[in-house]
């Protein structure tokens, strides 16, 4: 355990001596958010409809744009070699870097959604769904993006064949999450999507360290 | 005596290269004489359909692709956790061998469903759940190769991509389900997919024949691609230098 709050710890101390990382990661977010209404138009209406969805694929690809960082440095200067080898499991090692990385790049994300909701025009109670179901919804993209990170560990061309591997795996993140909004404002309910993206997150909370370990195992081979 | 066979006489390349050379005609011989039976049936046989007329005929390869497209995932993803759990050089040549032909099939029946939608739905592409999770099954494929591909250590290659087609594979079931689900909160398009139930009899048989067809040309084409990997791979050893000697 004490590894494990070393290990977060270490990571977030990281990422904020690096500020210019982090603040890339949110830009890239706002900017991608501000190029929808600028191509789609600026019609109210439209706009409210499209805000759920195009607010997650923009975090969906921020948190993506960040992955690559999440093993790269320690695995170009041996570190990751070094906790590979301690005593601790490395599915334990590797939930704790996973658990950083979110820390540090998708709770931002989290927390500036409510603004650019607002530049959409979205409704008070739309935007507090739109937050939750991105707060659950991003830990999850933090622990799949992990595994697809891990494979593609010192490969050329590793982002974009990161984008590649992680996009059908991260489409029932997607659906359930941009679709919490519009459930609600059709009067289904908003119950539905989140206990599935909770129970999503619970599985892969267990599954996808174990994933990440054996693929930084494969990569470090 | 039971215990006398060697069950993994054929694991190794250098005996099983031989071997699928000796089994590819046979399959690819097979899947061209069930591909013109099928197709015999399909264009001559079966009755024109009474609400589609001609143009239902493209179902007889379209369903046969898209079956195959997922059963070959499913199968090269089996080859992948049989190659982690014991470490057999051969079974992540077969999961390499079988992705190409796999991915082909997946695009084949978007294609071929396209060309289907356009005169019976008006429309070439429709956002329904089946069409949209054989596309994401073709981008699963795309990433498995491109992941492959992209790492120069074979062994290293062969064992990342085979973790990706597994935890492909365990996703599978979670994407199509949300995707129906999508498609359901959203209303669909108005068109349905789901065909009449009833079928003639020989339009099932020309689609049994020609899936058939297309299953014995996925394992002759395994076959052909494996034996190329196999001869690439091993090219420092003994067997293939003899070989290559052998020809000349």
């Amino acid at each position: 355990m004490n590894a494990f709050a070393a290990i977060i710890r270490r990571d977030l101390l990281l990422a904020l001596r690096r500020k210019s990382d982090l603040a890339m990661t949110l830009f890239f977010f706002i900017m991608v958010a501000s190029l929808f209404p600028l191509a789609i138009g600026p019609e109210a209406a439209q706009l409210r409809t499209i805000a759920p969805g195009v607010l997650w694929v923009a975090a969906l690809l921020a948190s993506m744009l960040s992955l690559p960082r999440l093993f790269e440095a320690d695995y170009l200067d041996g570190s990751l070699e070094q906790l590979a080898l301690s005593p601790q499991p490395l599915a334990l090692i590797a939930l704790a870097k996973i658990l950083a990385h979110w820390l540090s790049s998708c709770v931002p994300l989290v927390v500036l959604a409510p603004l650019l909701a607002l530049q959409y025009g979205l409704e008070p109670r739309a935007v507090w769904i739109l937050c939750i179901s991105l707060a659950l919804g991003t830990p999850l993209l933090s622990l799949l993006g992990a595994i697809g990170a891990a494979l593609t560990l010192g490969v050329r061309g590793g982002g974009v064949l990161v984008a590649l591997l992680l996009m059908p795996l991260y489409v029932p993140v997607l659906i359930f999450g941009a679709g919490a909004v519009d459930a609600d404002a059709s009067g289904l309910g908003v119950g539905a999507n989140l206990s599935l993206i909770g129970a999503m997150l619970a599985a892969s909370l267990f599954l996808a360290p174990l994933g990440t370990a054996s693929a930084l195992r494969i990569a470090l081979e | 005596m039971f215990s006398l066979i060697n069950w993994f006489r054929f694991a190794s390349p250098q005996t099983f290269y031989p071997l699928a050379g000796r089994m590819m005609p046979w399959f690819f011989g097979v899947a061209a004489g069930l591909a013109a039976a099928g197709l015999y049936i399909g264009f001559f046989v079966a009755p024109t359909d009474a609400q589609q007329g001609q143009v239902y005929r493209v179902i007889f390869i379209h369903v046969a692709a898209s079956w195959l497209s997922m059963f070959i995932y499913l199968v090269m993803a089996g080859w992948a956790a049989i190659g982690l759990a014991l470490n057999t050089r051969l079974s992540f040549m077969m999961a390499r061998a079988l992705a190409p032909t796999g991915a082909m099939f997946a695009f084949l029946s978007l294609w071929t469903g396209a060309l289907w939608g356009k005169p019976t739905w008006g429309a070439w592409w429709v956002w329904d759940a089946r069409l949209t999770s054989e596309l994401i099954l073709l981008f699963l494929y795309l990433g498995v190769m491109a992941l492959q591909a992209a790492i120069d250590d074979p062994r290293r290659g062969d064992r990342a991509g085979a973790l990706l087609a597994i935890i492909g594979a365990i996703n599978v079931p979670i994407i199509y389900f949300s995707v129906i689900w999508w498609n359901t909160l959203h209303q669909g398009a108005s068109v349905s997919v789901t065909r009449a139930p009833s079928m003639a009899k020989t339009m099932l048989w020309g689609m049994l024949l020609m899936s058939l067809a297309c299953w014995m040309y996925s394992i002759a084409m395994c076959l052909a691609r494996a034996r190329c990997i196999m001869l690439e791979r091993e090219k420092h050893t003994g067997w293939v230098a003899e070989l290559a000697g052998g020809g000349r």
